[in-house]
């Protein structure tokens, strides 16, 4: 095991495969010279030139869609967006018309490409800068969605990501680019697309968190143990496919779960998967699923009112305490 | 025989450059007007309010610079150091119930349209007080009642916005002009084009303004955009102007012609103003991809100097006059702190206002 920061992972993942595949390249608003807005890509222009690693002027749409072209063609491309919240730019090309190629012309092509980039809030940056937006993708057919939360799983599901054969929405966050973790040194080191992962076992109840979320559900877990409460956490790490089976082996077991979701809670990922919970394991709830999401309303810039908008910890424990009336 | 094939490469390169030792420069700036104020229509106290809100402007940057560096707030800070004669000159030739839209790096264009120094330093520390109430913070300074419509913070976001302004305005038969600011790096965002075509089609009354500060982030206007971005107007049979933006006089003679035209004949224009950005992109910026050098060569052309230089040299004003706006500026801005450090912050209910007119139609709220 070697300790990396999340964007040395993604990095080494990114690496790995343009080395392996020479079809796979990298192209984004300062991913090259300036390399990489939150320093992802650094290196790899010097290491792989400018034919493979490319600045895109400031036009999301059209370097979608170049992307979306060059994938049907036979390339790799991995597009780096400096955040989710400006891939809404290019969301005709990721939904119109990546996500639907394939199945629009009978299975004739394909898009084999990675849209990546952080994912949602990242301090006080205000309104149009802080959307958490995987649901809305996990919303399409076509897609697949990974959210990770700790740079090993980030290498693996996104080597996974860059050789899926479809479109593959690659989230993360600029708040946990510099978290260090354990990263596996295995040679060729994949995570399957769709496989959650049970990072903390518990009795008592189960939290379902990914992402940002994850580390704050782990907050909570860790105050929550102090009071005796043993909480189990599944990090789903794929939105989508969503590893259900893992989930509801948990709640089998402890009868009650919260799921830390960092999106608006209208048609998210809480109530997908809350709704989901209650189809399949209706009979082994002893209290209805509870969520901790956004409010319904958007990001403020003030500081108070900005700590007041996003989860916490404090609002994960409310949530276990209401699902197990205490 | 076969050529070697040479090895692709996409977007022009900007590292290691070797241009035998001459600075390179992102932009060049057109000569400025060789016109004395008084020949432009403006009266000596005009420069004089020029120099002074030129002057509010630099002051009340690089006092905020100090306080988010001292922790005081937090989130983006994109300062405007260095363009202040666009924001200036501008007003000066618009009427003030003209439209004006910008981008993130709005706070000089608060300031002169008439956000105070204490409301745009509140809104930097999220206070109640602030232009925006503390919802918006450096992004998104607006004063709508002067018809400053915000800054914006998605690049392009706001182009077609500006547009919308000169529909209306049109449509109410108001006589007002929109204008809408925005950096070379959003030249390259679709929004753009689509707006020319449309504004060109319906003969909207805005004028659309580049201004061109030499780069997008860390990317030379040279190696995101190709062409010269005043020519762009060509395609759409649209009026064009290209000038220099280091000079107040230079922004003011040339906004008031194009003004004019656009009001009188509603038509609308697309303007590159060459200028210069002193500080990084925001505050988080190594700024590796220019030279020392480059960056002290358009210091020279500081937009601010050159103002209190010309009413030196005109002898509009002396120094003690100038001197005394210096230190009432000085204090203003430092009130302006003191106001925003002391001001509360918005209440926890503010967090559920301003999302709807009437009712508030909040989903699911605990
Ligand atoms: C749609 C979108 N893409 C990317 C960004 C990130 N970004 C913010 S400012 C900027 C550079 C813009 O440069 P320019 O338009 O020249 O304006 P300047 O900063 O020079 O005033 C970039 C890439 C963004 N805010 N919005
Ligand atoms: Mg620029």
């Amino acid at each position: 095991m070697a300790v990396l920061q999340f964007r040395e992972a993604l990095k080494e993942a990114i690496d790995e495969e343009m080395d392996r595949d020479e079809n796979v390249f990298v192209m984004g608003e300062e991913v090259a010279e300036y390399n990489g807005a939150y320093k992802v890509t650094e290196g790899l222009l010097d290491k792989y030139g400018f034919k493979r690693v490319i600045d895109t002027p400031i036009s999301e749409l059209g370097f979608a869609g170049i992307g979306v072209g060059a994938a049907m063609k036979g390339l790799r491309p991995i597009v780096e967006f400096m955040t989710f919240n400006f891939a809404v730019l290019a969301a005709d090309q990721i939904i119109n018309h990546a996500s639907k190629v394939r199945y629009m012309l009978g299975g004739q092509a394909s898009v084999p490409i990675v849209f990546r980039g952080p994912n949602a809030s990242a301090g006080q940056l205000g309104a149009t800068h802080s959307v958490a937006y995987d649901s809305m993708y996990a919303h399409f057919p076509g897609l697949s969605v990974i959210y990770p939360s700790e740079p090993d799983d980030a290498k693996g599901l996104l080597k996974s990501a860059i050789r899926n054969d479809d479109t593959v929405i690659f989230m993360e966050s600029e708040q946990m680019y510099g978290l260090k973790g354990e990263v596996s040194e295995e040679k060729d080191y994949i995570i399957p697309i769709g496989k959650a992962k049970v990072k903390r076992e518990g009795e008592d109840v189960t939290i379902v968190a990914t992402g940002k979320m994850y580390h704050i559900a782990k907050q909570a877990a860790e105050q929550l143990a102090k009071d005796g409460v043993d909480a189990e956490i599944i990090d789903p790490r794929t939105i989508k496919p969503f590893d259900l089976e893992t989930v509801i082996k948990s709640i089998k077991k402890t009868h009650r779960c919260v799921i830390v979701d960092e999106a608006h809670p209208f048609g998210g990922l809480a109530s997908e998967v809350g709704f989901l919970i209650q189809r399949e394991a209706f009979d082994y709830l002893d209290a209805p699923v509870q969520r901790v999401c956004l409010p319904d309303v958007c990001a403020p810039f003030s500081k108070p009112l900005f700590d007041l908008w996003l989860p916490d910890a404090k609002n994960v424990i409310e949530a276990v305490n209401a699902v197990m009336y205490r | 025989m076969a050529k070697k094939k040479q090895e692709a490469v996409f977007t022009p390169i900007g590292l290691n450059k070797n241009n035998n030792g001459k600075v390179d420069k992102s932009v060049e700036l057109p000569p400025a007007t060789k016109k004395k104020h008084k020949e432009l229509g403006l009266s000596d106290d005009d420069v004089i309010a020029m120099f002074d809100q030129m002057y509010l402007q630099r002051r009340f940057e690089e006092r905020a610079m100090q306080m988010y560096q001292k922790g005081k707030f937090g989130g983006f800070l994109h300062l405007y150091i260095g363009q202040e004669a666009i924001s200036t000159g501008t007003v000066f030739a618009l009427n003030d119930d003209d439209d004006i839209i910008t981008a993130y790096r709005d706070h000089g264009w608060g300031l002169v349209r008439g956000i105070s120094a204490k409301e745009g330093m509140a809104e930097l520390f999220g206070k109640a007080t602030g232009c925006s109430k503390g919802k918006g913070g450096s992004m998104h300074f607006a004063k709508t009642e002067n018809h400053f419509w915000g800054g914006y913070g998605i690049v392009g976001g706001h182009i077609p916005i500006g547009g919308g302004f000169a529909f209306a305005n049109k449509y109410l038969g108001n006589g007002q002009i929109s204008t809408c600011f925005f950096g070379d790096g959003a030249v390259d965002q679709g929004a753009l084009h689509e707006t020319l075509n449309m504004s060109q089609l319906w003969k909207l009354p805005c004028v659309y303004v580049v201004e061109n500060n030499g780069y997008s982030m860390g990317t030379a206007s040279n190696r995101h955009t190709v062409g010269e971005i005043h020519e762009r107007a060509k395609g759409y049979g649209m009026k064009s102007a290209l000038f220099n933006g280091m000079d107040a006089l230079t922004v003011y003679e040339n906004m008031k012609a194009i003004a004019d035209d656009v009001r009188e004949n509603s038509i609308p224009y697309f303007v590159e103003i060459r200028t210069y950005r002193y500080r990084g992109h925001s505050m988080s910026d190594p700024q590796k991809y220019r030279t020392k050098e480059e960056l002290e060569q358009y210091q020279k052309t500081d937009p601010v100097e050159r103002m209190k230089q010309y009413l030196l040299d005109e002898k509009i004003a002396k120094q003690k006059e100038i001197d005394a706006i210096q230190e009432r500026i000085e204090e203003d801005v430092l009130e302006a702190v003191k106001f925003a450090d002391e001001s509360p912050f918005p209440e926890p209910d503010a967090l559920y206002e301003d999302m709807f007119a009437g009712t508030p139609f909040i989903h699911d709220k605990k």
